[in-house]
């Protein structure tokens, strides 16, 4: 006998989560105490799906999507940013000092615990994409088997883009990659499980700490993705997540002096060509956004070299 | 005894291999042309004051016309089948080998270094990579790239003046075995290997447009960095140049290496070989006056052990030679240019003026031309400018640490991360220490040593991408998805 039934008669008032931002192992509300709207997607609300859902609270408003209410989210400040970096910089040197194998463990553990909430998934991805139930069941099966893909990558990498080099003399000459530091991410605005999956695992398999900016309009299933990392084995500060306004946020991670690196994928060509200039005053290394990413598509291994530094070592040989 | 020494016999290579015109045009679509607004400048050889020859000074129109060469021969350079592009560069390879004397003479007239560097590291080094990247044109499907690599279109190359050719070869070589065609502008104070390699591009008989050399100024190559039709830009040179270019090509499809500046850390432990490690301090900082972005000069050196080191290293630099570039037994030749000498002394004199102690062995620098003593300074903290800013001269600053993670530490403090070095017999600290310094190259008990195979590049703020080897190559292939030959397709009003 469960709750409902035994509740039958009156309707039953569910329990809202209050959805937090990420860092440093820890779920806070933004500092600055804003939060922004979040909606259904409209493309779904639009189709006569589940509007007026005033079963959820009964706070049905607005959005700016036109979609139901679906909760309030985080909306990230500039100090949410800077605390971020700090975070994952402190995470870095355990992290990229880990075994290869070892992050290989961490990594697989994630996708377990995200397979066991892929009802909840399904649910929130269909909501915040506006998709039928059976393709938000295959973007979240998609992104489970993404993060898998790259799980295995990160004890093989280093053989895939590294090497001896055949030098013309008596030198033994080794070249690895290694991670490149602090990789803020800009997640894609339109695919909000399998997209943010696919930029954020080889982020983190190659070793580099991350501080991601969730999609804009449809941030609930990356801040709840925050739990599964929560609840497996990734070190605190390994992967910090905000939501917000990306433009927001992403000026101040493109302009820090501790970042190395920024992935722009989730900016519009206008606001990525601002954060790549800005990403010069320290050299960062930037991913522009692609014109039109398939998530569905073999990624390749493009998105693990792109922070990843080549280090060439040189030794004598000889008796 | 001093007076008992017995001194060098002055050993001369001769000048007579060299033929210098008395002036030189820019070289576009295959034949050399004046600037379309006649502007001229000199290049003056660093050791004499000597002007060597007028060398035209390329202009936004210029840059534009070998932009358009270039692309125009795209077309034909890409579509070559990978073998016979190949040939091509053998042919270059051999005919850089043919002329290796006249070239280290050229080198050492127009740049100021010695005849014993470009004679013995240079130009060996010139010809292979040119070896080393003719091979991968027809292979460049095995090069990691994914399954269908494609060429990006025109690369504008942008080179500096401490390795002139050899620098030239780095970015030419990978480009063309990856089927591009090249803009390249060397630096305004070392124009003329590059021009002499245009002659070697034409009787190896590549054809026109392939390869363009434009000679100029700062103006020159921020405009070819600019040029909308240019789809790579490659740069090697200063940190602060390197941000304006990625500020440059920011929201821009263009993709981009850079090759920026050092502060290296050269560590010596306190097991290390002294004599060895002497010699490689000494090759680390007075190799090419010091003209080197990877040049290891900062010494970290174990307290135990400073004094030994520090006695070793001044009895071995007051052997250091200095003079005549084209006399074979020179070690330290002359400091680039005016400008440069001005910059290396400004930094010095800081050095001193923050408190540091100066020390340079006694000799004689000629009169006329640019020359710096090879220099040490003790005392130095990590504060102070000459520990923390390039000096790009022979300039060594000398710290001291107590353990391994002090030295892992100090090595790091600096927002460049090029090269290091580090001294000591045991293989397992080797290891450790080099895992954990943040740096492209490491060098361990040698230094400064290159060869085409083998990635070279930079972490934080020494630059993106790696030369050399299948890195290299991968610079000037497009990734899998990503467009390819500028504007793909149906190329826009530059083609025709």
């Amino acid at each position: 006998m469960t709750v409902s039934e035994r509740s039958e008669g009156a309707a039953r008032l569910s329990v809202l989560k209050t959805y937090k931002l990420y860092v440093g192992g820890k779920f806070p509300r933004s500092e600055s105490g804003r939060v922004y709207e979040v909606t259904e997607s409209e493309s779904r609300s639009g189709r006569g799906g589940r509007t007026g859902k005033a079963g959820k609270g009964g706070r049905g408003g607005a959005g700016d999507a036109g979609g139901a209410w679906l909760a309030n989210a985080p909306l990230a400040s500039r100090k949410d940013a800077r605390d971020a970096v700090v975070a994952a910089r402190k995470a870095f040197a355990g992290w990229s000092g880990a075994t290869a194998y070892n992050r290989g463990q961490v990594l697989y553990r994630v996708a377990e615990m995200l397979e066991g909430r892929r009802d909840q998934y399904v649910r929130e991805v269909g909501e915040a994409e506006g998709l039928s139930r059976a393709k938000a069941a295959a973007a979240v099966d998609a992104a489970v088997d993404r993060w898998v893909w790259y799980a295995g990558w990160t004890d093989k990498i280093a053989q895939v883009a590294g090497g001896a080099n055949p030098v013309a003399g008596p030198y033994f000459n080794l070249s690895t990659p290694e991670p490149t530091g602090v990789v803020a991410v800009l997640a894609p605005q339109e695919s909000s499980l399998l997209g943010l999956v696919s930029v954020l695992a080889p982020v983190i398999a190659t070793g580099n700490t991350a501080v991601v900016v969730a999609a804009e309009r449809a941030p609930l299933p990356a801040l709840s993705f925050g739990e599964v990392l929560a609840s497996s084995d990734v070190p605190a500060g390994v992967v910090n997540i905000l939501s917000g306004r990306t433009a927001e946020i992403a000026a101040p991670l493109a302009a820090h002096q501790d970042v190395n690196a920024i992935d722009l994928t989730g900016a519009s060509p206008e606001l990525a060509a601002e954060l790549e200039a800005a990403a010069a005053d320290n050299l960062k290394r930037v991913r522009r956004p692609a014109p039109a990413e398939s998530w569905t598509a073999t990624p390749g291994t493009s998105r693990l070299t792109a922070w990843l530094e080549t280090k060439t070592v040189w030794h004598p040989m000889g008796v | 005894m001093a007076h008992q020494k017995f001194a060098y016999a002055p050993a001369p290579e001769s000048r007579a291999v060299v033929e210098l015109a008395p002036s030189y045009g820019l070289f576009i679509d295959g034949e050399f042309a004046e600037a379309a607004d006649g502007r001229v400048f000199k290049s003056v050889s660093p050791s004499s004051e000597e002007v060597l020859a007028e060398v035209a000074r390329a202009g936004e129109a210029d840059v534009d016309r070998a932009v358009r060469a270039a692309r125009k021969a795209f077309t034909k350079w890409s579509a070559l089948p990978g073998a016979e592009r190949g040939k091509y560069l053998f042919r270059i390879a051999r005919v850089l080998q043919e002329r290796a004397r006249e070239l280290a003479v050229l080198e050492s007239l127009d740049n100021g270094k010695p005849i014993r560097e470009t004679r013995d590291v240079d130009l060996p080094l010139v010809a292979a990579h040119f070896f080393y990247y003719a091979g991968w044109a027809d292979k460049l499907e095995y090069a990691g790239c994914g399954p269908n690599p494609r060429p990006l279109g025109v690369a504008g190359q942008v080179i500096p003046w401490n390795f002139p050719l050899l620098m030239l070869a780095w970015k030419v070589a990978p480009a063309l075995a990856a089927g591009n065609t090249v803009v390249l502008k060397p630096a305004e104070t070392t124009p003329l290997s590059a021009l002499f390699f245009a002659d070697v591009c034409r009787q190896a008989g590549l054809p026109r447009g392939v390869v363009n050399i434009l000679t100029g100024y700062g103006d020159a190559g921020a405009a070819l960095v600019a040029h909308e039709g240019v789809d790579k830009v490659a740069f090697t040179g200063s940190t602060e140049v390197g941000k304006a270019i990625a500020r440059t090509v920011a929201g821009s499809r263009k993709k981009v290496t850079l090759e920026l500046g050092g502060k290296a850390a050269n560590i010596v432990f306190d097991d290390a070989p002294v004599d060895q490690a002497v010699e490689g301090i000494v090759n680390g900082i007075f190799f090419n006056q010091g003209h080197v972005c990877c040049a290891g000069s900062r010494l970290l050196v174990q307290e135990s052990v400073q004094e030994e080191v520090l006695d070793a290293l001044k009895r071995r630099m007051a052997t250091l030679r200095v003079g005549d570039p084209l006399d074979k037994n020179t070690d330290i030749g002359a400091i680039n240019s005016a400008e440069q000498l001005a910059r290396i002394t400004a930094l010095a004199e800081a050095g001193e003026a923050e408190g540091a102690e100066r020390w340079a062995p006694p000799c004689e620098l000629p009169r006329s031309g640019y020359w710096f003593a090879p220099t040490l300074f003790t005392g130095v903290t990590q504060a102070h400018r000459i520990a923390r800013e390039e000096i790009f001269g022979p300039v060594l600053s000398v710290l001291t640490f107590r353990t391994p993670a002090e030295a892992v530490e100090k090595a790091n403090n600096t927002p460049y991360g090029l090269s290091a070095g580090i001294w000591t017999e045991k293989g397992s600290r080797i290891l450790a220490v080099a895992s954990r310094l943040r740096a492209g190259v490491v060098w361990a008990n040698t230094f400064n040593k290159f060869d085409p195979t083998s990635p070279f590049g930079g972490y934080k703020e020494s630059g993106y991408g790696r030369e050399g080897g299948r890195h290299g190559l991968a610079a000037y292939l497009a990734e899998p998805g990503e467009a390819a030959g500028g504007r793909g397709e149906g190329e826009g009003e530059l083609d025709r």
